[in-house]
């Protein structure tokens, strides 16, 4: 056999290095508590309540990121016009902005001062502290995976099969609906998937927008701030295995969408 | 049936210049042009998937430059099929059914008669991926020709496929056209496909058409450089028109009439030079003698490069003749030509 040179030992080790750090602390956190204790938890009506909450508005965001989102990420896969590049930044911002400015954000134009603070509260629609809050923050920061996994699946689409569609008589909608739609789905709902695990697992935007109704991150914070480490493992046990189980799903929708190309 | 005026239009790099083309009803139609030339964004024009800047394009006497591509009556065959790769063979070919008003028998009785033509029989509940490049091809046609559209576009249908596929698509297309009323508009840079199929021709160069006519007026008299070279006239030469002769470095050539002013090329095409190794007494006008300079394989044929005061000709022998007149390189050739085979532009 040859004798490897250094450089490929240098890469080795520090490949083992970064598995080994992301592995181990997880790994540690979720073997720490108990089984009895997990159990306990679960038992939990807070815990059992916050994790629904969590699981629920994750869901919610994705839809909006959905029905708002898919049309948005068509117009980028397909067209070109002036200040795409800007537009595509703006979807981009939400990536960047550090996650308590975000909740900050928002409530500024939630709030009585503002006339769209005002607006809602005329509806009698509540941002701060409440299930509605806490479902736009996280389509705030779910909304960029969402539009640019789906962006990358319409471009994958030939637009020549939308110009044989329409050649052969069918109208722009009948065609997306007809061709672009049934060819993206998986990119769509591997966008769900990415946009409802970034949901799941934002902390500080929702923190400062709200802190009641208490979704799991917040959950885990406060017992961590309250009773300490032991208290907070149980229940990031819980999120951490939903979470991972998000994760799988997509890792499986994509690993079939590499081999059917 | 199409017929496009003063049609300019933009697409990235690509530009239409004052287009101006009229097919007739069941023509087929050629449009040919080295990569670039425009042909594919003229294709896309006729369909409606660009917009025009100025000009008009009527399709069956109606004006459809402003209406949206799926009420136009233009279908399309891309070089890739673009077969829907989600729906089997039937579902494609169906696909525009709904879209159509066509009757139910009708529809049954076409499905039935293309699939026959087509021999698509056993592939109707396989899907696309499933198939070879000449089946896909065929679904493709089937597609298109289902909803018997006005005008059927082609955009090198042939290019993708492999040389057995293309021959049998090739008569495909022959025999679809022939059954069908619709008008056919083929785009290749291929001049054997544009020979076999067309029944009229366009060459393009650089966003404009640069001749129309028939295959043989485009093959025999081409009226520019450009075309001249794109369709095989190996030997183009800039010369000195006086009288009835052309000169190109002391060579005279004989033409045979007097050209009109203005012209300043001559152009022969490589198989009407006949080669000899003792002088030829005949007919011909033109002989000379130059020095074989070298012989290229080109497959089916050799192309044979002689010198003659300064300047190359080139012509064509079969394998079997090069080995009769036992040709190499340095030797001395007699080369002859009618003074009718000179073009002139």
């Amino acid at each position: 056999m040859k004798v490897k040179e250094p450089f490929f030992w240098v890469n080795i080790s520090c490949g083992i290095i970064i598995m080994v750090f992301i592995v181990l602390p997880l790994v540690e956190m979720l073997t720490a508590p108990s089984l009895s204790m997990v159990k306990e938890t679960i038992k939990d009506k807070d815990v059992l309540r916050s994790i629904w909450l969590s699981i629920y508005t994750a869901g919610l965001a994705a839809l909006f990121s959905f029905v708002f989102g898919t049309p948005l990420a068509y117009i980028l896969a397909r067209t070109d016009f002036v200040g795409k590049r800007l537009v595509e930044s703006i979807v981009d911002l939400p990536i960047v902005i550090p996650h308590p400015v975000v909740g900050i954000a928002i409530l500024s134009v939630a709030g009585k001062n503002h006339w769209l603070g005002q607006l809602f509260s005329d509806l009698g629609i509540r941002i701060m502290g409440s299930v509605t809050g806490i479902v736009i923050v996280l389509t705030f920061v779910g909304l960029p995976f969402y539009v640019n996994a789906v962006k990358n699946g319409f471009e994958s689409i030939s637009p020549r099969l939308e110009n044989v569609s329409r050649s052969l008589g069918a109208s722009m909608t009948s065609t997306f609906f007809r061709i672009t739609f049934p060819l993206a789905w998986r990119s769509i709902l591997i966008g769900l998937i990415m946009c409802s695990a970034r949901a799941i697992s934002e902390f500080g935007a929702v923190v400062v927008v709200a802190y009641h109704p208490m979704i799991a991150p917040v959950l885990i914070y406060e017992r961590f701030e309250a009773y300490g480490l032991a208290y907070s493992q149980p229940v990031a046990v819980w999120l951490v295995s939903l979470c991972l189980v998000l994760f799988f799903v997509l890792r499986i929708l994509t690993l079939r969408t590499g081999k059917s190309s | 049936m199409i017929e496009i005026k003063e049609l300019c239009t933009k697409l990235g790099e690509f530009r239409l210049d004052d287009i101006n083309v009229a097919i007739d009803k069941n023509e087929f139609f050629v449009l040919m042009g080295p990569t670039g030339a425009g042909k594919t964004v003229l294709l896309e024009a006729i369909t409606g998937l660009i917009p025009v800047q100025k000009g008009c394009i009527y399709v069956g006497g109606k004006n459809v430059t402003t209406l949206s591509p799926e009420k136009r009556g233009v279908g399309i065959v891309y070089q890739d099929y673009s077969l829907f790769p989600h729906m089997t063979v039937r579902e494609n070919i169906t696909f525009g059914l709904r879209y159509n008003k066509i009757k139910k028998e009708t529809a049954k009785e076409r499905l039935n008669r293309l699939v026959k033509n087509l021999s698509l029989e056993n592939l109707l509940n396989r899907l696309p991926t499933n198939l070879s490049g000449g089946e896909n091809q065929r679904v493709s046609l089937a597609r298109a020709l289902m909803i018997e559209p006005l005008v059927l576009l082609l955009d090198e249908p042939l290019s993708a496929l492999d040389p057995r596929f293309r021959e049998e698509i090739r008569e495909d297309l022959k025999k679809l056209h022939k059954d069908s009323d619709t008008t056919f508009l083929m785009v290749t840079h291929d001049f054997a496909e544009a020979i076999s199929l067309a029944d009229r021709v366009a060459v393009m160069n650089e966003g404009r058409i640069e001749q129309t006519g028939t295959t043989e007026e485009i093959f025999r008299k081409p009226c520019s450089t450009f075309v001249a070279d794109f369709v095989g006239m190996k030997n183009l030469f800039a010369v000195h028109f006086s009288g009835t002769e052309a000169r190109i470095n002391g060579l005279e050539i004989d033409i045979g009439y007097t050209p009109p002013q203005r012209c300043s090329y001559i152009a022969i095409r490589p198989e009407d030079i006949v080669l000899s190794v003792k002088k030829l007494d005949s007919s011909m006008r033109n002989s000379f003698c130059g020095v074989i300079k070298a012989l290229i394989d080109r497959g089916l044929y050799y192309e044979v490069w002689m010198e003659a005061a300064n300047t190359v000709f080139k012509a064509t022998i079969t394998k079997r003749s090069l080995f009769e007149l036992s040709l190499r390189e340095g030797m001395n050739i007699f080369f002859s030509f009618k003074a009718t085979a000179v073009h002139i532009f």
